[in-house]
């Protein structure tokens, strides 16, 4: 009877680890494809010039620096307003109606499908607030995307300071801003950091929310300012991948790489911060 | 002197501390505003279509003359693609959810745990494209079909993208059940496992359920994926290997090419109201199973 149930366990545990490894192992092998087949690709001039003959050859240059806009228009944007509302839920909330409907509309902004983030963005700021097609329409669209991840990953930083931090200001006569801004700010910062370094990474990678608030299908300049459409890289590999005939393979997964290696390194960036910030952290 | 300077630090932290609570009100007028923007563009269309046209219709036919918005054909691909990847990912991701919090150990569970994060991060249309290139020519020859871009090869991209939310969130769910009830298992007799089956799964089912919500919620709405990878075909499937279109690409592929305030612009942002409602509810489920864990 007892070996019988160590032997299920066995069986059980193993079966459960061959689970784990149908999720994981797909993660490299795409990796894999993508460094393998796509590494040919790059080149100086692959990343710095203009896409040529339809985007079938040339480079990538636009996209790239259209979505370096996009994500820092959206960080404009996204950062004092999640952070602020991090605060708000953290230190000034009370336990109240309202105090439930923010945490409530933080959990569905968290929820709501990209492509309605489109939609929504079309409808206001492109067409009602009259914004045009433009790289402002797709900042402010994604900045509400990833305002969630800002929001959620802030709190969990600012609620991992003890309370005892806040005490011990206010009773030394401190304000409660003061408090917050000296207090519990310094020590929450790099969690702050991963935060956004996630939602930066949100953004670069997001396509559908900009399909019909930014993106320009092919546009071999650079924008000249934030009322222009850009080029972005996730819809330029859409473009490429399905809408144009006869693309080179390699210029597909050069450009999967490229995206990929940006996505995955500010990744990279946040695990690093949060690592070296659980080391430091005494309490 | 004194008090100029006392008052206007008192200013300052009153614009600062203002500032604060316009945030958090703000994040409420968003979702109340993608609401609101969705219903004046989306309810337009019924000025023109009925409501049983819209959910029944059973053609999709938005340039023809006259038009035919019947959602139902993009209904049932975004249910027959959401079924299949949950059918999926719900086992496999609990599975590993259990692995990684009970079973691996320490060093592991940090390795497993980054590869979860990675896969999180890879943009859905590089997703799309790698389906496109490996996936989809390996359905096509493995089940003998005219075309490998089907709803079952959507539904493959799909279960793996909900991989994270389940896994991390089940993960959360199971970490969350005090040692104690396990210890008390084991002190008792039990083996690891019918600790783990009998007492920590039970412990955390409501986080799972959640878990599982939110995965079908990432599936549900998945955008570009699912588009390059289900053949975008408009029609009524009879099997998951048929090509098919789920709202959220009918969104997408369709909203380029519309007129503003035509019958189609509206038709599509009345699909937009569909998809926040059924998120929204999904959110609500999840935020409710979620909520009566902590009692």
């Amino acid at each position: 009877m007892k070996i019988s149930a160590h032997i299920t366990q066995k069986i059980v545990f193993t079966i459960l680890l061959l689970a784990t490894l149908v999720v994981i192992l797909p993660v490299l092998l795409i990796i894999f494809i993508i460094v393998r087949d796509g590494i040919g690709a790059i080149s100086w001039e692959f990343l710095t010039a203009m896409p040529k003959m339809g985007m079938r050859s040339g480079g990538i240059f636009p996209a790239i620096i259209g979505t370096l806009y996009l994500v820092t228009g959206t960080l404009i944007f996204a950062l004092p307003l999640g952070i602020l509302s991090a605060i708000y839920l953290t230190e000034y909330a009370a336990d109240n109606v309202l105090t439930r409907m923010v945490k409530f509309a933080i959990i569905n902004l968290a929820g709501v499908p990209s492509v309605v983030y489109g939609l929504f963005g079309l409808g206001i700021f492109v067409v009602f607030l009259k914004f045009g097609s433009s790289i402002l329409a797709g900042s402010l669209t994604l900045a509400i995307m990833v305002l969630p991840v800002i929001v959620t990953t802030s709190k969990e930083a600012l609620d991992s300071v003890p309370q005892s931090f806040r005490e011990v200001s206010r009773s030394l006569g401190a304000t409660k801003w003061q408090t917050i801004r000296h207090a519990v700010l310094p020590h929450a910062l790099p969690g702050i950091l991963t935060g956004i370094i996630l939602a930066v990474s949100r953004a670069a990678g997001e396509t559908a929310p900009i399909l019909f608030t930014v993106a320009a299908f092919y546009l071999p300049r650079l924008p000249q300012s934030i009322f222009d459409q850009a080029m972005a890289l996730p819809y330029h590999l859409y473009v490429i991948s399905t809408q144009v005939p006869n693309v080179e393979v390699k210029i597909r997964y050069g450009t999967a790489l490229v995206l990929l290696v940006m996505v995955l390194s500010m990744n990279f960036l946040a695990i690093v911060v949060r690592s070296q910030f659980r080391k430091k952290q005494k309490w | 002197m004194h008090e100029r300077g006392l008052s206007l630090r008192r200013f300052k932290e009153f614009v600062i501390e203002s500032a604060i609570y316009a945030s958090g009100v703000l994040v409420i007028i968003f979702v109340v505003l993608i609401f609101l923007f969705l219903a004046k563009e989306g309810l337009a269309l019924f000025k023109t279509v009925s409501l049983s046209e819209f959910f029944f219709g059973k053609k999709w036919y938005p340039i023809s003359e006259p038009p035919q918005f019947g959602i139902f054909p993009l209904f049932l691909g975004s249910l027959l693609v959401t079924l299949g990847a949950t059918i999926i990912s719900v086992p496999v991701g609990v599975a590993s959810a259990i692995y990684i919090a009970e079973v691996a150990p320490a060093r592991t569970k940090e390795i497993l745990k980054s590869g979860i994060e990675l896969l999180a991060a890879i943009p859905s249309v590089v997703l799309g494209f790698i389906g496109m290139v490996t996936l989809v020519p390996l359905v096509k020859t493995v089940f003998k079909l005219p075309t490998g871009l089907t709803a079952f090869s959507g539904a493959l991209v799909l279960a793996f993208m909900a991989m994270p939310t389940i896994v991390s969130i089940a993960e959360d769910a199971l970490n969350a059940v005090p040692r104690r009830y396990k210890e008390a298992a084991l002190a008792l007799g039990a083996t690891r496992w019918q600790a783990i089956w009998r007492v920590t799964l039970r412990a955390a089912s409501s986080g799972i359920v959640a878990a599982i919500m939110l995965g079908i919620g990432r599936v549900i709405g998945e955008t570009m994926a699912v588009m390059m990878m289900t053949g975008n075909a408009a029609r009524i499937p009879h099997s998951i290997f048929n090509p098919v279109r789920t709202l959220t690409a009918t969104i997408a592929a369709e909203m380029g090419e519309t007129v503003q305030g035509s019958d189609h612009y509206f038709a599509l942002f009345a699909i937009g109201i569909i998809l926040f409602i059924i998120s929204f509810i999904i959110n609500l489920i999840a935020d409710f199973a979620l909520h009566r864990k902590r009692l």
